[in-house]
């Protein structure tokens, strides 16, 4: 009873740690097998677009929840950022590009100081740029869907750097940095210590509220990025649809990549395989002639799943 | 007897929190529960008010034998408990407070004005005035508390326990607590009271039990037992505990430098310290002595920047520290804390980690930290205090009591500190680490540093300590040294009756 106990234990730790890529591993398979045109060179060219955007922001998100947070508001500050391309992109893409990301910095150092100075719960601070952010972006788009026309910026969304599409690129990128960040630099360690225990981090002196701030303004402009990429790969500027529900994709690929909501761990690889796992799914039912919807219960069931998983766990 | 404990022993996963005690509660008294940390105090009122059940022996209630599965099963059989922190919902008024989950009626909706005239008068004639339409959260803890109590007994106690409930309190809520004992005490309700502040004891309670190490060591009146007796019968320690050789060697051979490293001025913070000055010499190991609550955590939390002060200053080599902890510790003031688990190991984080989280800054550049130092340092550390790991990569949670607590002094002693605060170091760790610990802080004094030790464990403190400051109720009351360092000192100066 107890050794089956243990062997239980044991199987539900190792689906955690290693689920997420024996699952991606299986719906390759799967494809390749018995989907049509699977192994092309441009199938795999869409899926990795399509995933780009909420791997990157789920890579600030898996920070966010490593500090036993959450941000609710990276679709919104998406929106935020789109919604400022198109008034500055008169003085030239890169300025544009810019002054997205600083908007995004900002919502992020806002969400912070709720969180880490008035001590507000996350998931309460960021709810509020949850629905100011978006209704904030379409005040500046006057509601309006815009057409974006320079070519350079729109180069971003359609490009490719070595036959790579610049989205992809800038998501492995991203990918690298953070993982460099969690395990080799004093921020994302003490990240880790402060999801990890709170209490005993403030004691032994770690600059708990900076990183916290700082946590948030990684994790927005992570969010203001994918706003950016969004807007050029569109070619238009639609602060009402850009993002949204982006917040549940970030979550779902961070938890189903096996970070726990409770902090203390952020896995990068896991997050990365844990977008591209829903991609895969999404994709896999659309190509076989199921909708959406049966896409999306197919999602809520890996979100279950992967929680009850994580469940086990820490109920050790 | 309304209440009785009959040979009651606890065990928690091998470690034994009651020893076959008993206790016998009479109608109408008010009955005193002492003892330090570890006691046993918090297991007992657990046990009586359905929280544990007991491993073995029984619990009677009016002469039968019980067995409550739930606090619930307590509480119907009229057992109330009042604990430090108020349990009520804040939100609420005070009148639906009183009545949760037993409004009065009419036609079956809850009749308001029934509630709020009920509510006025329970509260009246206790003595309080407050408007009970009004959100609890609105009142003043003291009040708050006054308003459980009345729950309480409106429920139809006939037992109340009350845990610590004057901890929060201002001196003029004190009084108007101590009434509404005399009024239940009058109406014949039996009340057990916990606290360490024995003018308190004295002042309202007819019998007391000490307990210790999980045994009951004495039932009386309070009356016959002076305060002396009491403190050391709360403290005295199993000479089993003592350390093999005896008193540390400073002095002779390792003259405390002369000018103090780490000066405390004026350390003030409500009720909990008040005016606490204290300075340590480099090679100097101060004791912190006092009953549980004295304010010794609060010292030490207040010279590290972990607790707010009203006024006071903390000064390094005769320069103030700078604000909160990162400042203590820029200042070289570290502080082993009291709760290793809560406040002290990351448990999801490696030996390793644990051990350099406090230097990672001095351990990186330009903020990447090298994997190499921090190996350097950490197997010295685990060489050095004979950590106990299968390897630094071991996740801490997975190590003995002792060792955790290795870690964590590693994880100070590698900020290389001047100051090192000791809050209770030795509990809960087997005897083996136990008198490692302590070799190992005899042996960081004659190394220059500067050492304040807290310690529940008399034996602990005059052993190990140069120079004992006496704690009670946030002050300090007496400095021990030379020929005063004694046991009976020590006793004599906590049970001193100053008022």
């Amino acid at each position: 009873m107890t050794a089956l106990a243990l062997d239980r234990r044991r199987a539900a730790r190792w689906l955690q740690e290693y689920g997420v890529y024996v699952a991606v591993a299986a719906l390759l398979l799967f494809n390749v097998a018995f989907t049509a045109n699977f192994l092309s060179v441009g199938n795999f060219r869409t899926q990795l677009v399509q995933a780009a955007p909420v791997c990157i922001v789920a890579l600030g998100m898996a920070l966010v929840i490593g500090t036993e947070g959450v941000d609710l508001s990276v679709g919104a500050v998406m929106a935020l950022s789109a919604a400022l391309v198109p008034l500055y992109l008169g003085y030239g893409p890169l300025p544009a590009v810019a002054i997205a990301l600083a908007a995004g910095l900002l919502a992020g150092a806002f969400n912070g100081v709720l969180v880490a100075h008035l001590g507000i719960q996350p998931i309460v601070a960021t709810l509020a740029l949850l629905v100011g952010g978006r209704g904030l972006a379409l005040v500046i788009a006057d509601g309006q869907l815009v057409q974006v026309h320079d070519p350079t910026f729109l180069w971003l969304g359609t490009g490719d750097v070595l036959g790579v599409p610049v989205s992809v690129l800038a998501a492995g990128v991203f990918a690298a940095v953070v993982a460099l960040l969690v395990s080799r630099t004093t921020f994302g360690r003490q990240v880790v210590a402060i999801g990890g225990n709170r209490a005993a981090s403030t004691l032994a002196g770690l600059p708990v509220k900076r990183t916290l701030v700082g946590v948030y303004a990684i994790c927005a402009v992570l969010a203001a990025v994918a706003g950016v990429l969004s807007t050029a790969r569109l070619s238009a500027s639609d602060p009402a649809d850009v993002g949204l529900l982006m917040e549940l994709s970030a979550i779902t690929a961070v938890v189903v990549g096996g970070t726990p909501l409770t902090g203390g761990r952020v896995r990068v690889l896991g997050t990365v395989t844990g977008a591209l796992l829903m991609q895969l799914v999404a994709a896999t039912l659309i190509k076989h002639d199921l909708p959406y919807s049966s896409a999306q219960m197919a999602q809520a069931a890996i979100i279950v799943g992967a929680v009850y998983v994580a469940r086990e766990r820490s109920s050790r | 007897m309304v209440l009785e404990v009959v040979d009651v022993t606890k065990e928690f996963t091998g470690v034994r929190a009651l020893d076959r005690v008993s206790f016998e509660l009479e109608p109408g008294e008010v009955h005193a529960l002492v003892g330090e940390n570890g006691a046993g105090k918090s297991t007992l009122i657990k046990v009586l008010t359905g929280v544990h059940r007991p491993t073995s022996g029984t619990v009677l209630h009016r002469g039968e034998a019980v067995e409550f599965a739930r606090p619930a099963d307590a509480q119907r059989a009229g057992i109330s408990t009042i604990y430090q922190e108020v349990n009520l919902v804040p939100l609420m008024s005070v009148a639906d407070n009183l009545f949760l989950g037993r409004e009065p009626r009419r036609r079956g909706l809850v009749d308001r004005k029934r509630a709020h005239a009920d509510a006025a008068e329970l509260l009246a004639g206790y003595g309080i005035r407050a408007d009970v339409r009004r959100p609890l959260g609105t009142l003043g803890v003291g009040a708050q508390q006054m308003v459980a109590l009345a729950r309480a007994v409106a429920a139809d106690a006939h037992v109340v326990i009350m845990d610590e409930p004057t901890s929060s309190l201002e001196p003029r809520e004190v009084e108007t607590l101590f009434s509404v004992v005399e009024r239940l005490h009058e109406r014949g309700i039996a009340i057990v009271y916990v606290s360490h502040r024995l003018d308190e004891l004295y002042r309202i309670c007819d019998r007391v039990t000490v307990l210790r190490d999980g045994r009951r060591v004495h039932t009386g009146p309070l009356a016959d037992l002076s305060r002396l007796e009491l403190v050391s019968m709360m403290l005295g320690r199993s000479v089993g505990d003592l350390r093999e050789h005896g008193a540390t060697a400073f002095g002779e051979d390792h003259q405390a430098g002369r000018e103090p490293v780490l000066e405390a001025r004026g350390l003030s913070s409500g009720q909990r310290l008040r005016d606490v000055s204290l300075s340590i010499r480099p090679g100097e190991v101060v004791g912190l002595a006092g009953l549980l609550g004295s304010g010794r955590s609060e010292t030490a939390r207040a010279i590290v920047g972990a607790l707010p002060l009203d006024s006071g200053t903390v000064l390094v080599g005769g320069v103030e520290v700078g604000s909160g902890v990162p400042g203590a510790m820029r200042a070289g003031v570290t502080m082993l804390a009291e709760d290793r688990k809560a406040e002290g190991i990351i448990p999801n984080l490696s030996v390793r980690e644990n051990i350099v989280l406090a230097a990672l800054p001095r351990l990186s550049r330009f903020g990447v930290v090298s994997r190499a130092r921090q190996d350097r340092i950490v197997n010295t550390f685990i060489e050095r205090l004979r950590i106990k790991v299968s390897g630094p990569e071991q996740k801490v949670a997975e190590l003995s009591g002792g060792n955790q607590q290795k870690v964590l002094l590693a994880r100070w002693l590698c900020t290389r500190p001047k100051v090192l605060l000791l809050d209770e170091p030795t509990r809960g760790i087997d005897v083996g680490a136990k008198a490692e610990v302590q070799a190992l802080v005899d042996e960081l004094a004659r190394e220059g540093l500067a050492v304040l030790l807290i310690s529940s464990e008399l034996e602990e403190l005059l052993d190990g300590a140069d120079r004992l400051l006496v704690l009670k109720d946030g002050a300090v009351v007496d400095e021990l040294a030379g020929d005063r360092l004694t046991r009976d000192d020590v006793l004599a100066a906590i049970a001193a009756d100053e008022s």
